[in-house]
């Protein structure tokens, strides 16, 4: 069982040619978009085990997805395949001409998984939407999403639009990982009673290198804020940011990072900094000089406890962390000490 | 802006009338021309008028077309100007942030074609002054047009220009173009000899590093040659390799730019002691919105520093979209500088240290030394000196300007 939670299965699977690779390599492999049209058809299965929040390992099964692939999953490889999967990533491409050909051959990798593993979750990304005209986005996905969900059995779908060209990309993936993380109630519930604390408007927390969301806690203040696509905005950003310093400091964008980042404005302030070892921890306050520095000395001294925490081993799998009853202790010691 | 824009842009169809009537009766040409002049005054006084609504009490001496002014041409349309105005919008768009950025603009222009786009590089915040501190015009013209056909008014194009920017495609059979070039420079000249002359050697992205040196070297040597040939030695004509797959563009516009500048070297000098005294890598007065640098420290010309400043605005930029919201429940929960300040910390501890100076420039720095950190305090303070050298040299300058209204009005 620990094992298992620790190595998590993630199949990518759909049509040749509808991206997933391209996917794959942009978030995980710090990608450009553009860069993406270098990559070639994936043969068969591409193992790769993509670390994730530290000991969260993600083994990505990217699926070619020629028909003649296709046939050997379902027929042969049936059961290697289809055993132990914790998510099935399946991407549809918009353009695709024969979308109920697209759709048979979906329902039969369902039906696989649904044999041998009934509690996966399953994703189904509508990919390349930046070929389609802007006005006719949401009701063409939504059209395509009703389509999927009928055809999905008895599996509870999650549908995205996707593009690469735009942010759209890691709020699919966002939502994707959100689902993976172990004792993510925790590190809720921790955020929830820190945000109170500092006052904060805003806390996100975004995985080190592929920047995607982790997990977000909004105030009532902030959930009046009109942009609803910010996170994965800031992603966008950010990742953008990390490839510019990369280029300019001559390292590969892997390596390339923040340790910290302030930005104080007449309207909001906003702190990014290293959280634990594999998180940024994004925090946005009302200005307000003193109260900034505050919120920022309290990060620092979360953090300090996470490490600790850590280092003694009460953490477990995932994510360092103390139990949940210190965990709110620690928030509320930080309040009282500035 | 909207009124002026109207204005500037009606006027131009005079020329156009004259031309086309000056081939059938040169005898109508003068009464088109005349025409296009009337029209042409009509149209200053309406640009005039919002001008003085807006500074009621500042004498209007200066009248509209006292705003430098960029004139992009070239043999055919080319997409620099676009790119330059549209940048931002490009970058929101692709959302990458990543050259290269789409095209716009890149239809040929059968007509003359006046965008008054201007790039603001400016200053409103002192409230005598309601005019912004330099408000450029750009000029973009078809490269095919004869403007010294006589039906055009020389003085109309020429007569408050700032620079002549000369686009070359260096992809392209150029020796059409620089004769044009060469032309065009010699007539300018006789009148309006202080006028700038930036070639822009475009499009050399593709192109291999040698053949690039190549290229630029033909080009520069034809056109000095000619020059040299005509008796125009030492022709204030500069030379810039450009292409919209990176910031060169961007450089070899600031480049341009900074000459129009009149207190340029009283910015440097105090760029330069900022930098020094705080230890900054490289240092640029950015304007916000255009990205162009409108001073920087005179250290080494860095490509990399410049990237990396000018990603770091649109980064502030687009943060700064996503949270300034307007909505009453929001408080501040303490006083705060209200200029915008922003750092960051890169993996190999490089800073980049960005502090906004009014509304349009904002001051970014690359800081290498790892000091820089702990110092923070310390160089948040030499940069609010820095602006207020700043706001005084800019106010300096509009009261000079304002004296020597004021005299030419006695008189």
């Amino acid at each position: 069982m620990d094992a298992r939670k620790k190595k998590r299965k993630v199949l990518l699977m759909g049509k040749s040619g509808s991206g997933k690779s391209s996917m794959r390599s942009i978030i995980f492999s710090n990608y450009v978009a553009k860069d993406v049209r270098r990559l070639g058809a994936t043969i068969d299965v591409e193992h790769s085990h993509v670390k994730f929040m530290g000991n969260l390992t993600l083994n990505l099964w990217d699926c070619g997805g020629q028909d003649a692939f296709m046939e050997t999953y379902l027929a042969s490889q049936r059961g290697n395949i289809f055993s132990d999967v914790a998510v099935l990533i399946y991407v549809f491409d918009i353009e695709s001409r024969e979308v109920d050909r697209d759709l048979d051959t979906y329902h039969s990798i369902i039906e696989a998984l649904r044999e041998f593993s009934p509690n996966a979750y399953v994703f189904c990304l509508v990919h390349k939407m930046d070929l389609i005209q802007a006005e006719h986005r949401t009701r063409i996905y939504e059209e395509r999403s009703a389509v999927i969900r009928s055809r999905s059995s008895d599996f509870r779908v999650d549908t995205f639009a996707s593009s690469i060209w735009d942010q759209s990309l890691y709020k699919a993936w966002a939502g994707i990982v959100h689902k993976l993380i172990p004792n993510l109630v925790v590190i809720e519930r921790f955020l929830t009673a820190f945000a109170k604390k500092i006052n904060a408007e805003e806390v996100i927390l975004f995985e080190r290198s592929t920047f995607l969301t982790v997990t977000s806690v909004t105030s009532e203040v902030g959930e009046l804020n009109p942009i609803y696509d910010r996170h994965e905005r800031l992603s966008n950003i950010m990742k953008a940011f990390k490839h510019c310093a990369a280029r300019n400091t001559l390292t590969t964008p892997a390596s390339a990072g923040f340790v910290v980042m302030h930005t104080k404005t007449p309207q909001f302030n906003i702190f990014l900094g290293r959280f634990t070892d594999n998180t940024y921890i994004f925090l946005v306050v009302p200005p307000g000089e003193a109260s900034y520095n505050c919120a920022v000395l309290n990060t620092m001294l979360a953090r300090e406890g996470f490490s600790k925490a850590a280092a003694g081993g009460a953490g477990g799998d995932g994510f360092p962390l103390p139990p949940s009853e210190s965990v709110d202790d620690h928030a509320g010691a930080n309040g009282n000490g500035v | 802006m909207s009124d002026s824009l109207v204005a500037r842009v009606s006027w131009p169809h005079g020329p156009f009338i004259g031309r086309e009537t000056s081939r059938r009766e040169y005898s109508f040409q003068k009464t088109a021309a005349q025409l296009s002049l009337l029209e042409h005054l009509q149209g200053t006084n309406q640009v005039a008028a919002p001008n003085q609504a807006r500074s009621a009490s500042v004498p209007n001496t200066k009248g509209p077309d006292v705003k430098p002014r960029l004139l992009l041409m070239g043999l055919r349309r080319q997409v620099l100007f676009g790119q330059l105005s549209h940048s931002r919008h490009a970058n929101c768009v692709t959302g990458a942030g990543n050259p290269p950025l789409p095209v716009w603009c890149s239809t040929k222009c059968p007509q003359m074609r006046l965008s008054s786009l201007s790039l603001r590089l400016g200053f409103r915040r002192i409230p005598s002054i309601c005019s912004s501190f330099m408000d450029f015009q750009v000029w973009d013209f078809p490269g095919q047009l004869e403007y010294f056909e006589s039906a055009f008014d020389l003085e109309d194009i020429f007569g408050s220009l700032g620079a002549l920017v000369w686009v070359i495609d260096a992809q392209d059979d150029y020796l059409d173009s620089v004769a044009r070039l060469n032309r065009t420079i010699l007539t300018v000249q006789q009148f309006y000899p202080g006028i700038n002359i930036e070639v822009f050697i475009h499009k050399v992205d593709g192109l291999s590093d040698e053949y690039r040196t190549d290229t630029f070297q033909d080009i520069v040597q034809r056109i000095s040659d000619e020059l040299s040939d005509a008796g125009y030695e030492n022709a204030p004509v500069h030379y810039y390799l450009t292409s919209i797959y990176d910031y060169s563009v961007f450089e070899a516009f600031s480049k341009v730019i900074q000459k129009l500048i009149p207190n340029l070297s009283t910015l440097e000098n105090l760029i330069n002691t900022l930098a020094n005294n705080c230890g900054f890598e490289k240092t640029y007065l950015f304007d916000v919105l255009s990205k162009i640098y409108i001073a920087s420290d005179t250290r080494p010309v860095d490509m990399a520093c410049y990237e990396m400043c000018s990603d770091y605005i649109d980064v502030i930029v687009d943060i700064s979209e996503l949270y300034s919201w307007d909505h009453p429940v929001r408080k501040r929960l303490g006083d705060q500088i209200p200029e915008a300040e922003s750092h960051v910390v890169l993996h190999d501890q490089t800073m980049i240290h960005l502090m906004e100076m009014n509304k349009y420039l904002c001051l970014v720095s690359v800081i290498r030394n790892p000091e820089a950190k702990d110092k923070r305090g310390l160089i948040d303070m030499n940069c609010r000196t820095f602006q207020d050298a700043l706001n005084e040299v800019f106010s300096r300058s509009w009261e000079e300007r304002t004296a020597q209204g004021a005299a030419s009005e006695s008189k």
